[in-house]
């Protein structure tokens, strides 16, 4: 087991008249090298609860504990450390910065660590080219299509060479093909031994063979699992 | 420690890209903040280096000067007066000054005429200063007229005195006092005033007092007094360009305020990406850090380069009528170019650091926040 999460609770606004508690009591268990998915209906509270986990932000209450170490109470230099070297982002959205070219958005997660600029570099093409896309490795990423962009994405999560990588609906912007063509890819991830997290409500992912397990979400508590 | 430095270059690097990004809005920023730092350094260069000139004229100048008034105004002074002034501790020269202003209405300018005695000029020979040599065109040989009421003079040029100090001996013209005497029709015996070299400046006024008491009808004018007085007008004069440039700086800082603050939508969002990737605030600083000072460093040093050239190449064009303007003789006005490290430093203090802290400011905020806001 790599990740726990024991009575999280994340009320946003919390005593403010607009208060809201989107995630309630969920305690769960993931585990290392097997490919998680949270599914639900929008709103459930799927994104609240990765970003927690990924250490985006932080729970009202509860424990969150990685590999023994607990991660909520740490303060966000530490969490930032963590989140650096443990987890990779897959966001909806890609969240690539546009005006850069493919390859800068690729090393720039690495860019804090001060490493050699050589090495950087080329293990940034490496990915690429693993993800084939040599062809547009110096063009601006508002020129890729999404397919592209989102195979930059991947590539930008993996640089720090993560054990965990966090995916927020990631087919919701991609085709029946991409869609499936993503799934792939997470195959491979998944053999290389990564632990991978995934937030969906698209069959394509919660039916693919690739998921291992699934947590149902409904109203911020988990359904079953 | 080698990380830390490659980490600085990873976000200067990085910082550079973002800049051209944003090309339009970079550059016009640059540009303003140019100007402000070539006008602030333009008022400092060009006050500062009259300011030294005329120090240094009138460190040459001697300590007392004796004047003699007749009805409240400045008059002739006999000569008899060095002998009735006696011997005064302290003051180890005496000498009757002969020298006045003379208006060519040719050229339209004032001259400075002054008749030394230790020269040794003869009543056809004239020393002029740059300035005049070059608006009249005279070169060394060349006859140089005067007129007085009834007749012109002619002499022909000596020497011309070159500049160290151009801005006093600009409009200088010397010539025996014999000639002088015949132009103005001062008689022997008769001075414009009499000056006194005093050999320790504590005794100077020691020494005027004791000469109104003598001779109540003379005015001892002081040196120091005129160098506070050429101070505090120097110091007016560039005090009314501060306040203008106070006012242009202010809006500066008000524009730097307003365009880091109001951090784009877009810029925010950035610094959300670029702390769910793993940067840390700290990162985020240091990256805006940088950027401040890219931009105010190469304003400051494009802004000082051109204020450098405009006083000291193009004779100040933009304000040498507000700064200058006690005399009118200013054809090719060239102060001697100079570099002072405090006046750097303290433009550099008041340009670059006000806009590094509005830039860096408004970011703290923006990235101190939970970077959860761009998962939506
Ligand atoms: N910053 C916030 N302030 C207030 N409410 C929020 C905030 N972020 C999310 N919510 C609410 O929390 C609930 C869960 O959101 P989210 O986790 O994004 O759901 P999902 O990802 O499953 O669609 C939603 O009802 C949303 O409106
Ligand atoms: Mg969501």
């Amino acid at each position: 087991m790599l990740i726990s999460l024991s009575d999280i609770n994340k009320v946003f606004n919390q005593g403010k008249h607009n208060e809201f508690h989107a995630i309630r009591d969920i305690s769960l268990h993931i585990e290392a090298g097997k490919v998680t998915c949270l599914k639900g209906s929008s709103g459930s509270g799927k994104t609240t609860l990765l970003s927690m986990i990924g250490c985006l932000s932080r729970p009202t209450s509860g424990r969150i504990t990685l590999e023994n170490k607990i991660l909520s109470g740490l303060p966000e230099r530490f969490l930032t450390d963590i989140r650096r070297h443990t987890f990779g982002f897959i966001f909806q959205k890609f969240n690539l910065l546009q005006g850069l070219s493919v390859l800068e958005n690729v090393m720039l997660p690495a860019y804090p660590l001060g490493l050699n600029h050589k090495d950087l570099k080329a293990s940034a093409q490496k990915l690429i080219s693993h993800f084939g896309l040599d062809r547009v490795m110096n063009n601006p990423v508002e020129w890729l299509s999404g397919g592209e962009s989102q195979r930059v994405a991947i590539c930008r999560a993996l640089i720090n060479d993560p054990q965990i990588l966090i995916a927020d609906e990631p087919t919701a912007n991609l085709d029946t093909r991409l869609s499936q063509e993503f799934m792939g890819l997470l195959d491979e991830l998944r053999k290389t031994g990564k632990t991978i997290l995934i937030t969906s409500h698209d069959p394509i992912v919660f039916n693919s063979p690739v998921v291992d397990r699934i947590v149902e979400m409904q109203d911020g508590q988990i359904m079953e699992s | 420690m080698i990380e830390f430095f490659r980490k600085q270059a990873y976000l200067i690097d990085f910082t550079m890209s973002s800049l051209l990004r944003r090309k339009g809005k970079n550059f016009g920023l640059l540009l303003v903040y140019t100007l402000i730092v070539f006008m602030l350094a333009s008022v400092m260069l060009f006050s500062h280096s009259l300011r030294k000139e005329a120090g240094i004229i009138l460190q040459q100048s001697p300590e007392i000067i004796v004047q003699r008034l007749v009805a409240g105004r400045h008059a002739l002074i006999p000569a008899e007066y060095i002998q009735k002034m006696g011997r005064l501790r302290g003051v180890t020269s005496k000498k009757g000054r002969l020298w006045g202003y003379f208006y060519n209405p040719v050229v339209k300018a004032n001259y400075t005429v002054m008749a030394p005695d230790h020269l040794d000029l003869s009543t056809t020979e004239v020393i002029i200063g740059a300035g005049i040599a070059r608006t009249i065109g005279l070169g060394i040989g060349d006859y140089f007229t005067m007129r007085s009421n009834n007749d012109t003079f002619s002499f022909q040029v000596k020497d011309i005195i070159e500049r160290n100090s151009e801005l006093v001996t600009t409009d200088l013209v010397l010539i025996s006092p014999k000639a002088y005497r015949v132009i103005t029709g001062i008689p022997e015996g008769q001075f414009t005033d009499i000056v006194l070299s005093v050999r320790n400046p504590r005794e100077v006024r020691k020494v005027a007092e004791k000469l109104v008491q003598k001779l109540p009808d003379i005015r001892p004018v002081l040196r120091e007094e005129i160098l506070r007085t050429y101070d505090s007008i120097f110091a007016w004069r560039q005090g009314i360009v501060f306040v203008l440039l106070i006012g242009a700086l202010l809006a500066f800082v008000i524009f730097a305020w307003d365009k880091a603050s109001g951090l784009s939508a877009e810029e925010k969002r950035e610094i959300g990406i670029l702390k769910a990737v793993g940067w840390e605030s700290a990162d985020i600083l240091h990256m805006k850090f940088w950027e401040g000072i890219i931009i105010s460093l190469s304003a400051f040093m494009l802004g000082y380069l051109a204020a450098y050239l405009h006083v000291f190449y193009s004779s100040a064009v933009l304000f040498e009528s507000v700064l200058k303007g006690w005399a009118t003789l200013y054809p090719q006005f060239k102060l001697v170019p100079f570099i002072d490290g405090l006046q750097i430093a303290t433009l550099f203090f008041f340009t670059i650091f006000p806009y590094v802290v509005a830039t860096i400011i408004p970011i703290w905020k923006a990235s101190v926040t939970d970077p959860d806001a761009i998962m939506r």
